[in-house]
């Protein structure tokens, strides 16, 4: 029974229901507020999907992630603020800055492997923080900006509003998350993992590390930009907290929690983490009691998260029942074996 | 003449202060290969104890700062028990992420119990010794000082005695100790409660010209491990040279070039010398 539902979950069809629920949330939702809790967490998924790209496909903790998030949330806010751009040039600015920052940071810190990688992305993230803070001249300092530009609706529809904006950040969420699944399945989504699971096995197939990793370091910082610059169309106003270390811990236990390395993991941990955060909303202040415990038991105990978990159990499930009743069995026993190795790969 | 003495007994301050941290996380990395992003969190609950036992208990200044060696002692070998020895056989960024767990907990903890306030430790050395012109406060000596005889002392342990030596066999060569017949589990405990004890009088020694908050171990860990990368990870001499270069960078780039940039200077010389010398200042060979 708990199988046949599971397997539902995993065809690919089901994908569609969900975006449909999806589009139906603002319908459903009590009131305005848990519409703007829904686009922000579908804007931090954004962001984890990011990370998901260097940190779950080709495996470097990268812990900068915060910073490049802020980085495009700050660009897009300067521009409107200070310079009076409107809001779409200054998206798209926004991205490139991020992927071009992003690109000189590779470049020096993939050179650097695991540990060292992570300490150094570690320092570049509280350099982001300082120069943000103490920067009056051009960030405003601790005062933080405001006045950023909302989205520009081209006179069809508002994004001051909390539906449409939601909408917006949907449609954003869904292209991301379309992007990584065609990224996954391709050559390029196969050569990071191969990295992941081995830089000289790798590097021995012919795969040139130090592209392919810029590559996905690239891809990631653009994602964090990506979800910075919407967050600062939609609350409107940021500061330097905003890059704090802590935000890049936040967003590593989401991918934990989903999945590290799968395609649904960062969906499915930012929504479970956001929406319990919300229930709990009297914890606020001292959640991390809860969530570094938490994270250190997840990576003890379930290193593979809900949606990790998820495909692994299928898989055995599946070759158990592959045993029992082979010839009927046999399709869904392929194509599920064929995620669950996945899984495991990337366990 | 005068302020740039003054800039050298800054920077030694600083130089030993960071360089006590750096000597735990490089002796644990050297022995388990485990990045301690949770050092830092260790170095702030050694701060927050020695406030508890002076200001809650009474307790005089050395004999707080022996009670929150020994708590903070306690507290880095529970977390080698509970997190980083089941975890010894995972992947690396499993251990990275459960270290930043760890310090997530604690410093939400002791924000619970103590709150974000900012607190001021005193310290019964407040006096200012004067040789000829040239002024020294007692504490920034006492620090000094202080490091000096800990380093030594930690010297003397690892070379002198059997316990000490066992832990330098296994950051030399970890089959070689399991061949002797090493206990691995005992020399991991015993590498966790020495970080624990160096980051707890780092803490109480420093605590009394700065600020006791529950994130204040946050720039002080990035900078230890700024400078275990500079010296090398896991070598001792290393983090004890790394931690004055760093100390004395800060002292005198605060000074001539920009207090409001001084903690950036750091993470700056460390940009740089990463992107010239990928492994580090002091290591042959790449890691």
């Amino acid at each position: 029974m708990m199988f046949k539902l599971a397997a539902l979950l995993t065809r690919p069809a089901t994908k569609y229901v969900f975006i449909l629920l999806a589009l139906l949330f603002p319908l459903f939702a009590a009131n305005e507020y848990q519409v703007y809790v829904m686009s922000l967490a579908f804007v931090w998924a954004i962001a984890v999907y990011g990370l998901n790209i260097i940190t779950g496909y080709c495996g470097q903790l990268n812990l900068a992630h915060g910073g490049f998030f802020a980085i495009g949330a700050y660009t897009l806010g300067l521009l409107t603020s200070d310079y009076g751009w409107s809001f779409w040039p200054a998206f798209v600015a926004a991205l490139l800055m991020t992927a071009v920052l992003g690109f000189i940071t590779g470049v020096i810190s993939l050179r650097l492997k695991e540990h060292y990688f992570a300490i150094f992305t570690l320092c570049v993230g509280f350099i982001i923080y300082m120069l943000l803070d103490k920067w009056e001249e051009l960030t405003h300092g601790a005062i933080g900006v405001r006045d950023i530009a909302a989205p520009y609706g081209f006179g069809v529809v508002d994004f001051t509003d909390s539906v449409p904006f939601y909408y917006l950040v949907l449609a954003f969420l869904i292209f991301s998350i379309w992007f990584i699944s065609r990224l996954s399945k391709s050559l390029l989504g196969r050569t990071f993992i191969a990295i992941r699971n081995g830089d000289e096995l790798a590097q021995s197939l012919g795969i040139n590390l130090m592209r392919n990793k810029v590559l996905a370091f690239v891809l990631s910082t653009t994602y964090a930009g990506l979800a910075g610059a919407l967050y600062a169309g939609m609350v409107r106003f940021i500061g330097p907290e905003d890059a704090n270390i802590l935000h890049t811990f936040n967003l590593i236990t989401y991918l934990l929690v989903g999945g590290i390395g799968t395609l649904f993991g960062p969906l499915v941990g930012t929504l479970s983490i956001v929406w319990l955060t919300q229930s709990l909303q009297f914890l606020e202040t001292y959640k991390m009691i809860l969530f570094g415990p938490l994270l250190v038991l997840l990576v003890i105990f379930f290193p593979n998260g809900l949606v990790g978990s998820l495909l692994l159990w299928m898989r055995r499930k599946a070759e158990s029942m592959g045993v029992a009743k082979a010839p009927k069995a046999s399709r869904v026993e392929t194509s599920n074996s064929a995620t669950g190795k996945e899984a495991e790969n990337n366990a | 003449m005068n302020l740039f003495f003054q800039q050298i007994i800054n920077g030694m301050t600083l130089g030993s202060i960071y360089g006590l941290v750096a000597l735990g996380l490089t002796l644990v990395y050297g022995i388990l290969h485990i990045p301690n992003f949770a050092h830092g969190a260790l170095y702030m609950v050694g701060a927050f104890m020695t406030y508890f036992l002076m200001v809650d208990i009474g307790a005089h200044y050395w004999v707080a700062m022996a009670g929150s060696a020994i708590i903070v002692a306690i507290v880095a070998v529970l977390s080698e028990r509970l997190v980083f020895h089941p975890l010894r056989n995972s992947p690396p960024i499993h251990d990275k992420i459960a270290a930043i767990g760890i310090l997530l907990f604690l410093e939400a903890l002791v924000q619970m119990i103590w709150g974000a306030d900012f607190r001021r430790i005193s310290s019964p050395y407040t006096g200012i010794l004067n040789f000829d012109g040239l002024i020294i406060p007692e504490q920034r000596l006492l620090i000094i000082v202080g490091a000096f005889v800990l380093v030594a002392a930690l010297q003397l342990f690892l070379r002198k005695t059997m316990t000490g030596a066992t832990i330098i066999a296994m950051a030399q060569n970890r089959d070689g100790a399991f061949l002797v017949g090493i206990d691995a589990n005992r020399v991991a405990m015993m590498t966790f409660a020495i970080s624990g004890i160096l980051a707890a009088f780092a803490a109480t020694l420093y605590a009394p010209i700065n600020l006791v908050y529950p994130a204040m171990g946050h720039v002080v860990i990035m900078k230890a491990f700024v400078i275990i990368i500079l010296g090398g990870m896991g070598s001792i001499p290393g983090a004890i040279v790394g931690g004055m270069i760093i100390g004395f960078a800060e002292a005198f780039g605060g000074f001539y070039i920009s207090t409001s940039y001084k903690d950036i200077i750091a993470f700056g010389l460390l940009v740089v010398i990463l992107s010239i010398r990928p492994q580090g200042l002091f290591t042959k060979g790449a890691h």
